[in-house]
């Protein structure tokens, strides 16, 4: 009685295993390039490129940084990342380099432009106006 | 000991939280329904096309560097791939574009020989030279940030104008009429 019930549930559960690793059928294919998927011999040069790549959007999925995508063009990017920290290049020449050719979307790091100078100037106006508030509240206090 | 002095505030006040959550949530449905294009375009446009220098695709036929497409006549330059889907909708035009006599030059993106040479056979064969961009790396220089993209490039050189995505159709008269103006 019990044995069919297994065996169709063995059935279903090998047909689900195979269905998953069916779609990996390349709908595109990986990177070649040598860095993607390998890190780089000098560890300290390795976090440097880690620190980077966390930092710079994928241009195919784009909540996800370089470093957590598996996306091919993520890939690219490890490797060009990691080859430019191997020669001895700077990190934020690296961003520079990528903000060039895609713009400011494509680096994480905030950077300071006549475009984003608000964001960094609000916080400071409304500590301003807060402490401008709190004075008067002081002051009406002493006078009582 | 006076009463503390209480500045009565003004009557709309009463409805001012009231006109924010309302300004708020037409922000958010204006952002639900009409979404921000987030197609990353090259910020290379108006500027010399970078330097590189690919190896041929196939045995037969020429790879590509940034020398030969700065010949002083306008190149289309599609960066294109056997694996793309897309890539297969814009042959036609491509083919169309080419038969106008527009020089096109491809840039294969991580493709193999044997799967470029099946695209090829499949969906004909615009190309003058195709060069094999295996790592991605002149993709990245290009600032091209997916397949299809076709580059139109002047004689000198410049980058004039970045088609994202596949030439559809309707797509082929503006591209002729930006390889007109990039002839100028």
């Amino acid at each position: 009685m019990r044995r069919p019930a297994s065996l169709s549930l063995a059935t279903l559960s090998l047909a689900m295993a195979l269905w998953l690793t069916v779609p990996a059928a390349a709908q595109e294919e990986q990177s070649t390039a040598p860095f993607a998927y390998r890190q780089l011999d000098d560890p300290a040069k390795e976090q440097q490129a880690q620190a980077l790549m966390e930092t710079l959007r994928c241009l195919q999925c784009q909540g996800q940084s370089i470093a957590d995508s598996d996306a091919p063009i993520a890939g690219s990017m490890r490797s060009l990342v990691r080859e430019r920290i191997a020669a001895g290049e700077q990190p934020e020449a690296i961003r520079g380099w990528l903000i060039e050719r895609y713009g400011d979307y494509v680096s994480y790091a905030p950077q300071l432009t006549s475009l984003t100078w608000p964001l960094f100037a609000l916080p400071v106006v409304l500590i301003g106006l807060a402490a401008l508030l709190l004075r008067k509240r002081f002051r009406r206090g002493e006078v009582r | 000991m006076s009463p503390p002095v209480r500045t009565k505030a003004p009557a709309w006040a009463i409805w001012l939280p009231l006109g924010l959550f309302l300004a708020f949530a037409a922000l958010v449905t204006i952002g639900l329904f009409r979404p921000a294009d987030r197609t990353v375009a090259s910020t290379l446009i108006g500027k010399p096309m970078p330097a590189f220098a690919l190896p041929p695709a196939l045995p037969d036929r020429p790879g590509l560097g940034s020398a030969d497409i700065a010949s002083g006549k306008p190149h289309l330059v599609n960066i294109f791939a056997s694996w793309c889907i897309p890539c297969r909708v814009e042959a036609p035009q491509l083919r169309a574009l080419a038969g106008a006599g527009v020089p096109i030059v491809g840039i294969s993106v991580r493709d193999s020989t044997e799967a470029l040479t099946g695209f090829l056979k499949e969906n004909g064969d615009p190309y003058q030279r195709i060069g094999a961009d295996d790592d991605g790396k002149v993709q990245l220089a290009l600032g091209s940030s997916g397949v299809p993209e076709t580059y139109v490039i002047d004689g000198r050189g410049v980058i004039r104008y970045q088609h994202i995505g596949e030439i559809r159709p309707e797509h082929v008269a503006m591209i002729l009429a930006k390889l007109q103006e990039a002839s100028q």
